[in-house]
């Protein structure tokens, strides 16, 4: 089982072949995964890798999750998730997944978090027919119909059909096919659409009813980038220098009281 | 640009390659010359007729060509970027008023006729001296 990733969704549009069909596809943007932790046997009871994507401000990352980064030595992320992989399909932490990751002509499974649909009628929300038009049909077209039996059951069944919220909720799409991939843009051109709006992040893996193509790289395709150690050193020193700074607004913040008293005397 | 917009750019750059798509609008007639698959033989057929309508924009922009072939009349729709389009030429310039002439399917012999347009003034006599 090799790991996933994380993408943004960037919109849709289309492809040509040669034999002259065209192809509706997804563009998914990679920014920057790394891997920015390890799950072993060992220390955790199953193995795991934990990707980040995206950039996060320090300023608005926790000190906890700030020492969690600096720990792996990666910018702080804005999404992380934990891909369960098999032991030997375990990457460096660091490493950036590129988007050779996956092959043209490989199916994928997708899950996202569907567009809210607010509260939606049952004939939106589950397909129901609704009421008739005519025959006697007041004000009701649109409503669900009857919800159950009589004095019997007394009740409505649990898991009943009837309107609700509807989307804004976790949605996997599985076995789509990859049509291009575009490493230097961290572009991936999937076929069909993905669950979620524009922008919203999307979990890419290995479709689990599709054998795997045997083009597909083993433990996956990554670079482990010598830029980023400066960088990643950066945030280290960063993370204490920002500590002190939090201690003096705390100083701060325990002299304002005092400030307060003095001014009810005043009073 | 957002990404989209250059992802189009690109396969329009990709498909027209080797190929130029003539300016065309509609109530010109136009020949376009579509590849067809014959079991493994690849041959180009001719298709001839008015354009009747352009629609979409940018990488997903079609367009209508009506013919009346053995006395009845068929419509095709062929997207402008699409691969099996070999080539398309235009026969003749037609002076029309509206985008869409959908009112040709109403219409057959001397009430379907499209006037040919005009040459510009100027620019046929720039065409004269050179």
């Amino acid at each position: 089982m090799r790991s996933g990733m994380i993408a943004q969704k960037v919109g849709m549009t289309r492809v040509f072949g040669d034999d002259g069909r065209h192809v509706p596809v997804t563009v998914l943007k990679l920014e920057k995964n790394q891997v920015v932790a390890q799950r072993t046997t060992d220390r955790d009871g199953y193995t795991a890798l934990q990707v980040g994507a995206g950039f996060a401000k320090a300023k608005n990352t926790s000190r906890a999750m700030r020492g969690h980064f600096a720990i792996a030595k990666v910018e702080p992320k804005r999404k992380l998730h934990e891909f369960r992989v098999s032991a030997d399909n375990l990457i460096d932490v660091g490493a950036e997944l590129t988007a050779d990751h996956f092959v043209s002509g490989q199916h994928v499974d997708v899950s996202g978090t569907s567009i809210g649909k607010g509260f939606a009628g049952a004939m939106k929300r589950h397909n129901f027919k609704g009421l008739r038009a005519t025959h006697g049909v007041s004000i009701s077209h649109r409503s669900h119909g009857s919800t159950g039996q009589c004095q019997d059951p007394g009740k409505v069944f649990k898991g009943k059909k009837m309107a609700g919220h509807m989307g804004d909720v976790r949605v996997t799409t599985q076995n789509l096919e990859i049509v291009r991939t575009d490493v230097e843009r961290g572009l991936l051109l999937i076929k069909g659409s993905v669950p979620g709006s524009k922008g919203g992040w999307v979990l890419i893996r290995d479709a689990i009813k599709k054998a795997l193509p045997e083009s597909v790289p083993f433990p996956g395709a990554f670079r482990l980038g010598e830029e980023e150690t400066p960088k990643a050193a950066d945030t280290e020193t960063e993370a204490p220098a920002e500590e002190v700074v939090v201690e003096a607004a705390e100083e701060t913040v325990t002299e304002a009281p005092a400030a307060d008293n003095t001014k009810k005397d005043d009073a | 640009m957002n990404l989209i917009d250059q992802l189009n750019q690109e396969e329009i750059a990709r498909v027209t390659e080797g190929k130029e798509i003539p300016e065309f609008a509609p109530g010109d007639t136009v020949r376009v010359n579509v590849k067809v698959v014959e079991g493994t033989r690849e041959r180009i057929q001719a298709y001839e007729g008015v354009c009747i309508a352009r629609m979409g924009g940018g990488l997903n922009q079609s367009f209508t060509v009506r013919k009346i072939s053995n006395g009845e009349g068929v419509e095709r729709v062929f997207p402008l970027y699409g691969p099996l389009i070999d080539n398309i030429k235009v026969v003749r310039r037609g002076r029309v008023r509206r985008a869409k002439l959908y009112y040709l399917r109403g219409r057959t012999g001397k009430s379907a006729r499209i006037a040919e347009k005009k040459q510009d003034r100027s620019k046929a006599k720039k065409d004269g001296d050179a």
